[in-house]
C-alpha cells in the first residue's frame, strides 16, 4: 500500500549524482536546475500521494522494509521507511519548500560558477534530510542526522574561496558535532537501557511501545533524553550551541532560506517530536528545554535588535522562533511545536527568498555602477518597494505573520504555544512571560528591518540608485507561493476558543496519533478548568496581538516617524549596544573557554607529543641505524683480496666448525 | 700403488695453490686462471671419489662444473676486456670505485 515511500529520498539523491558526476560537462544552467528541481518536485509528488493517503486511512503508522543492513548479534538494525503523521507533515513541508526554493535558486544563483556543484549539494541535502524524517529506526536516522550536517557544512562553504564562509562552515560542523556526540550518547544509553529490559531494538515504533519499561522520571530517563536534547540543541542552535547559525548566513541565500530556516534546523524538534514518549516520561528534562527555549528566544531576539546585515537579522529571528518550538516541546505541547515549525517553515523561508531577492537586486544595481558596497546592509537600503513591489508584499506578509498578527499563519502557531505555556499542566508563569516578551521583540526587529529595507527614504547611494531591479518569476514565483501559505496555512489549527464555524483544530486531530498516547499517559495538557475557560484564551490573545502590535508600533515609531531615536538611544546607552551588537560576546566568551584551550591543547600535541616523542622515536631509530652503519660501512673497502681473504676465512671457519666441533 | 689418497693430497695441493694466487695476484687474468685451477682441483677430488666408491654421479658433477667453468670463462674473459678498455690496465687494484 505504502510501497513507493523510498522514492521519496530517491529521487533527490539520482538528482545529486547526475548533477555531481556529469554537472561539470553539462553547462547549461536550465538543464542542471531543471534535473535537481524536477527530481525534489517528483518526490514532492510522491508525498503529496502518500499523505493524502495516509489523511483518509484509519491505520496511521506504516512502515516499508527495504530490507536488512546489519545484524550483528543481538542488534538488527533494517532500511526502513516509517510514514505516520509526524513524518507525513515533514516531508510535505521538506519537499514543498525544497521545490520552491531550488527553483528560485535557478534565478539566484544564475552564472556563478560551481553551478552545479550548488544543485547537487541541494538535492543531496533534501535526501538526508528524507532520511531523516522518515527513517523507522534511530540510526537511519542518524545517516540523514550527519548527512544534513555535512551538506550544511559544503553549502556554507560554498564560496570557499573566501575565508570568513570556510571558517563559518567549519564552525557549523564542528559544533554540530559536539550535538551529534549527544545524540549517540543518548542513543547508546536507550539501547542498552532498554536492552537490559530484553528488548534489544532502535525501532521508533518497537521504542514507543516499550517505553513504558523504564522507570517514568527516573534517572535513566532522564539522562537519555537530555543526551538527545544536547543533540537537538546542536542541530537546531539552541543556548548553548547556537553560534553557528548566524555564521552559517555566509552561505547563498536559498541555503540560508532551506537549510538555516525551513527544514534541517527542525531536526531537532523533529527528533524530540519522534521520541515524544520518552521525554513526556521526564519532567525534568521537560523543563530544561522549556526554559532553554525561552531563554533562547529570548536572548536571540535581543541580538536581532541591533545587527544591520538583513540576513543576520533572519537568522537571529530563526534562532528565536526554534526557541519558541522548544518551549512548546517543553511544555508538551507537541502539536504546537510541530504547527509552528510547519509555519515558520513557509514565513522565514519566505522572509529569506525575499532577503535575497533584495541581495539580488543590489549586487545589481552595484554591479551596473561599477560599486563595491555591501548589497545586504540595511543601512545602504530603505525605500526599495518602489522598485521590488512583489518582494516588499511577500515581506510584509510575512513579517506580519512571524510578528503574531490575526490571522496570519503565526498567529495560530505561536498564541497556540504560548497557551500552552500558560495553561499546560506542565508549563509555567515564568516561561510564558519570557514568551511574550520574546513575541514582542520578534514583531519590534522584524518591522525595523522591513522599515530600513523597503520603507522611508532610500539611503543607496545615488550612482546606483535607480537600477536595482525586480526579480525574475523564478525568484519571485516561490516567493508569493511561500507568502500565500504564510497568511492561510494557520486555518489548519484553528483552537478551540474561536473555533466559530466548529471546523476543528485540524493539525491536532491529524497529530494526535503520534503525541495522544504519550500526552494522555502522563497527564500532559490542559486542565479542565481552564480548557473551558474561553475567555481566559481569547483574554490572552488579544494581549498577545497587542503586544505584537507595540513592537510594530515600536519600530515604526523608532525607524520610521522619528530617525534619530536609534542613534539617541545607542548614545545614552553605548555600552549596552555594544554588548548587544557584538552578540553580547558569546563568541568571544567560546573562544576563550573552549576554543582556545582546544588550540593550546592541538598546539602541545603537536609540537610535544608529535615533534618530540612520535617523531623521536622514527628518527632515533634511524640515528642508531645510520651509526652501526656508518662504523660497519669501512669494511667496504674496494679492495678485492680483501672480500676474497673474508670469504676464505669464513669457508676455513664452516668446514673447521664441521670437522672439529 | 696409486691409492685415491695421493689424489686427494695432490688435489688439496693444487686447491691450496689455486686460492694462494687468488689472494695474492694483481693481475685480473692470472686470478681468473687461478679460480680455473682451484675448480680443476675439485673435479679431481670428484673423480678419484667417484672411482674409489664406484658411484657414478661424482663424474656426472664434473661435466657440470666443466660446463659451469666454460662459461664463467666466456663471461669472465668479456668482462676483462671490457675493463681493459675502460682504464688501459687489469690490474685489480685499479678497480675499487664500489667502497664506502
Amino acid at each position: 500500500m505504502y510501497s513507493n515511500l523510498w522514492l521519496i529520498p530517491f529521487f533527490p539523491l539520482v538528482g545529486s549524482i547526475i548533477n555531481g558526476l556529469f554537472g561539470k560537462k553539462i553547462k547549461n544552467e536550465k538543464v542542471i536546475g531543471g534535473i535537481a528541481t524536477i527530481a525534489i518536485f517528483l518526490s514532492f509528488l510522491v508525498s503529496c500521494q502518500n499523505f493524502f493517503r495516509l489523511l483518509g486511512d484509519t491505520e496511521k503508522v506504516h512502515q516499508q522494509i527495504l530490507g536488512s543492513w546489519m545484524s550483528i548479534g543481538i542488534l538488527n538494525v533494517e532500511w526502513g521507511f516509517l510514514l505516520d503523521p509526524l513524518s507525513a507533515l515533514m516531508i510535505m513541508v521538506v519537499t514543498g519548500v525544497g521545490s520552491l526554493i531550488h527553483l528560485y535558486s535557478i534565478g539566484y544563483m544564475h552564472g556563478e560558477t560551481g553551478f552545479y556543484r550548488f544543485f547537487s549539494y541541494l538535492n543531496l541535502f533534501c535526501f538526508s534530510m528524507l532520511m531523516l524524517v522518515l527513517g523507522n529506526n534511530a540510526l537511519v536516522m542518524f545517516i540523514g542526522w550527519e548527512g544534513v550536517g555535512l551538506c550544511s557544512y559544503l553549502l556554507i562553504g560554498y564560496y570557499f574561496e573566501k575565508k570568513s564562509a570556510g571558517d563559518a562552515a567549519k564552525k557549523a560542523f564542528v559544533v554540530n558535532r559536539i550535538g551529534d556526540f549527544g545524540f549517540l550518547c543518548g542513543l547508546f544509553t536507550l539501547f542498552w537501557a532498554l536492552g537490559s529490559k530484553g528488548v534489544w531494538t532502535l525501532n521508533f515504533v518497537e521504542i514507543s511501545e516499550n517505553a513504558h519499561l523504564l522507570q517514568s522520571g527516573g534517572l535513566l530517563v532522564t539522562v537519555v533524553t537530555l543526551c538527545f536534547f544536547l543533540g537537538a540543541t546542536g542541530k537546531s542552535a539552541q543556548i548553548p550551541l547556537y553560534t553557528w547559525l548566524p555564521d552559517a548566513m555566509e552561505g547563498p541565500t536559498p541555503v540560508s532560506a532551506l537549510i538555516h530556516a525551513a527544514t534541517m534546523v527542525t531536526a531537532g524538534i523533529y527528533m524530540i517530536a519522534r521520541m515524544n514518549i520518552l521525554f513526556a516520561m521526564s519532567p525534568t528534562t521537560m523543563m530544561v528545554i522549556a526554559f532553554v527555549g525561552a531563554a533562547t528566544a529570548l536572548f536571540a531576539a535581543s541580538i536581532g535588535f541591533a545587527q544591520n546585515d538583513i540576513k543576520r537579522v533572519l537568522a537571529y529571528s530563526t534562532v528565536s522562533q526554534l526557541g519558541f518550538m522548544f518551549m512548546a516541546m517543553g511544555v508538551g505541547a507537541f502539536t504546537a511545536g510541530i504547527f509552528h515549525l510547519m509555519t515558520h517553515a513557509f514565513f522565514k523561508a519566505c522572509l529569506f527568498l525575499g532577503s535575497g531577492s533584495v541581495i539580488h537586486g543590489m549586487h545589481h544595481a552595484y554591479h551596473h555602477a561599477h560599486l563595491h558596497d555591501d548589497p545586504q546592509d540595511m543601512r545602504n537600503m530603505g525605500g526599495l518597494r518602489k522598485f521590488m513591489p512583489i518582494t516588499w508584499i511577500t515581506y510584509l506578509l510575512s513579517c506580519l505573520a512571524i510578528a503574531g498578527m490575526p490571522f496570519f499563519a503565526g498567529f495560530f502557531s505561536k498564541d497556540e504555544i504560548l497557551w500552552w505555556t500558560f495553561a499546560s499542566t506542565r508549563g509555567s508563569y515564568l516561561v510564558w512571560i519570557i514568551g511574550t516578551i520574546a513575541a514582542c521583540m520578534t514583531a519590534f526587529y522584524m518591522f525595523r528591518s522591513l522599515y530600513m529595507t523597503f520603507h522611508g527614504e532610500q539611503r543607496t547611494d545615488v550612482r546606483a540608485k535607480d537600477h536595482i531591479p525586480e526579480s525574475p518569476w523564478v525568484i519571485t514565483l516561490p516567493l508569493i507561493i511561500l507568502a500565500g501559505l504564510a497568511t492561510i496555512a494557520g486555518f489548519i489549527g484553528i483552537p478551540h476558543a474561536i473555533d466559530v464555524a466548529h471546523v476543528g483544530n485540524g493539525i491536532a486531530s491529524f497529530l494526535d496519533p503520534v503525541f495522544g498516547q504519550a500526552q494522555q499517559l502522563h497527564n500532559i495538557g490542559i486542565p479542565e478548568d481552564l480548557a473551558h475557560n474561553v475567555g481566559l484564551e481569547i483574554g490572552l490573545m488579544c494581549m498577545s496581538v497587542v503586544i505584537g502590535l507595540i513592537g510594530i508600533g515600536g519600530a515604526y515609531y523608532m525607524y520610521m516617524k522619528k530617525q534619530e531615536l536609534p542613534a539617541k538611544f545607542t548614545g545614552a546607552f553605548p555600552g549596552l549596544h555594544k554588548a548587544v551588537f557584538n552578540k553580547w560576546y558569546i563568541d568571544e566568551l567560546y573562544d576563550f573557554l573552549f576554543v582556545n584551550p582546544c588550540k593550546k591543547i592541538g598546539t602541545f600535541l603537536w609540537k610535544g607529543f608529535d615533534v618530540c616523542v612520535v617523531d623521536g622515536v622514527v628518527n632515533g631509530i634511524g640515528w642508531v641505524v645510520k651509526g652501526l652503519a656508518s662504523g660497519l660501512r669501512y669494511t667496504q673497502s674496494g679492495f678485492l683480496h680483501n672480500y676474497a681473504m673474508i670469504m676464505v676465512v669464513g669457508v676455513v671457519v664452516i668446514v673447521g666448525y664441521y670437522i672439529f666441533g | 700403488m696409486i691409492s685415491v689418497y695421493h689424489y686427494m693430497i695432490l688435489s688439496a695441493i693444487l686447491f691450496a695453490i689455486g686460492s694462494f694466487g687468488v689472494l695474492t695476484r694483481k693481475n685480473m687474468i692470472v686470478i681468473f686462471m687461478c679460480i680455473e685451477l682451484m675448480l680443476n682441483s675439485v673435479n679431481l677430488t670428484f673423480i678419484a671419489l667417484s672411482r674409489h666408491l664406484g658411484n657414478m654421479d661424482g663424474q656426472i658433477f664434473v661435466f657440470f662444473v666443466m660446463t659451469v667453468a666454460a662459461a664463467e670463462a666466456a663471461v669472465g674473459l668479456a668482462l676483462i676486456i671490457a675493463f681493459y678498455r675502460n682504464k688501459e690496465s687489469i690490474e685489480v687494484d685499479d678497480f675499487r670505485l664500489l667502497k664506502w
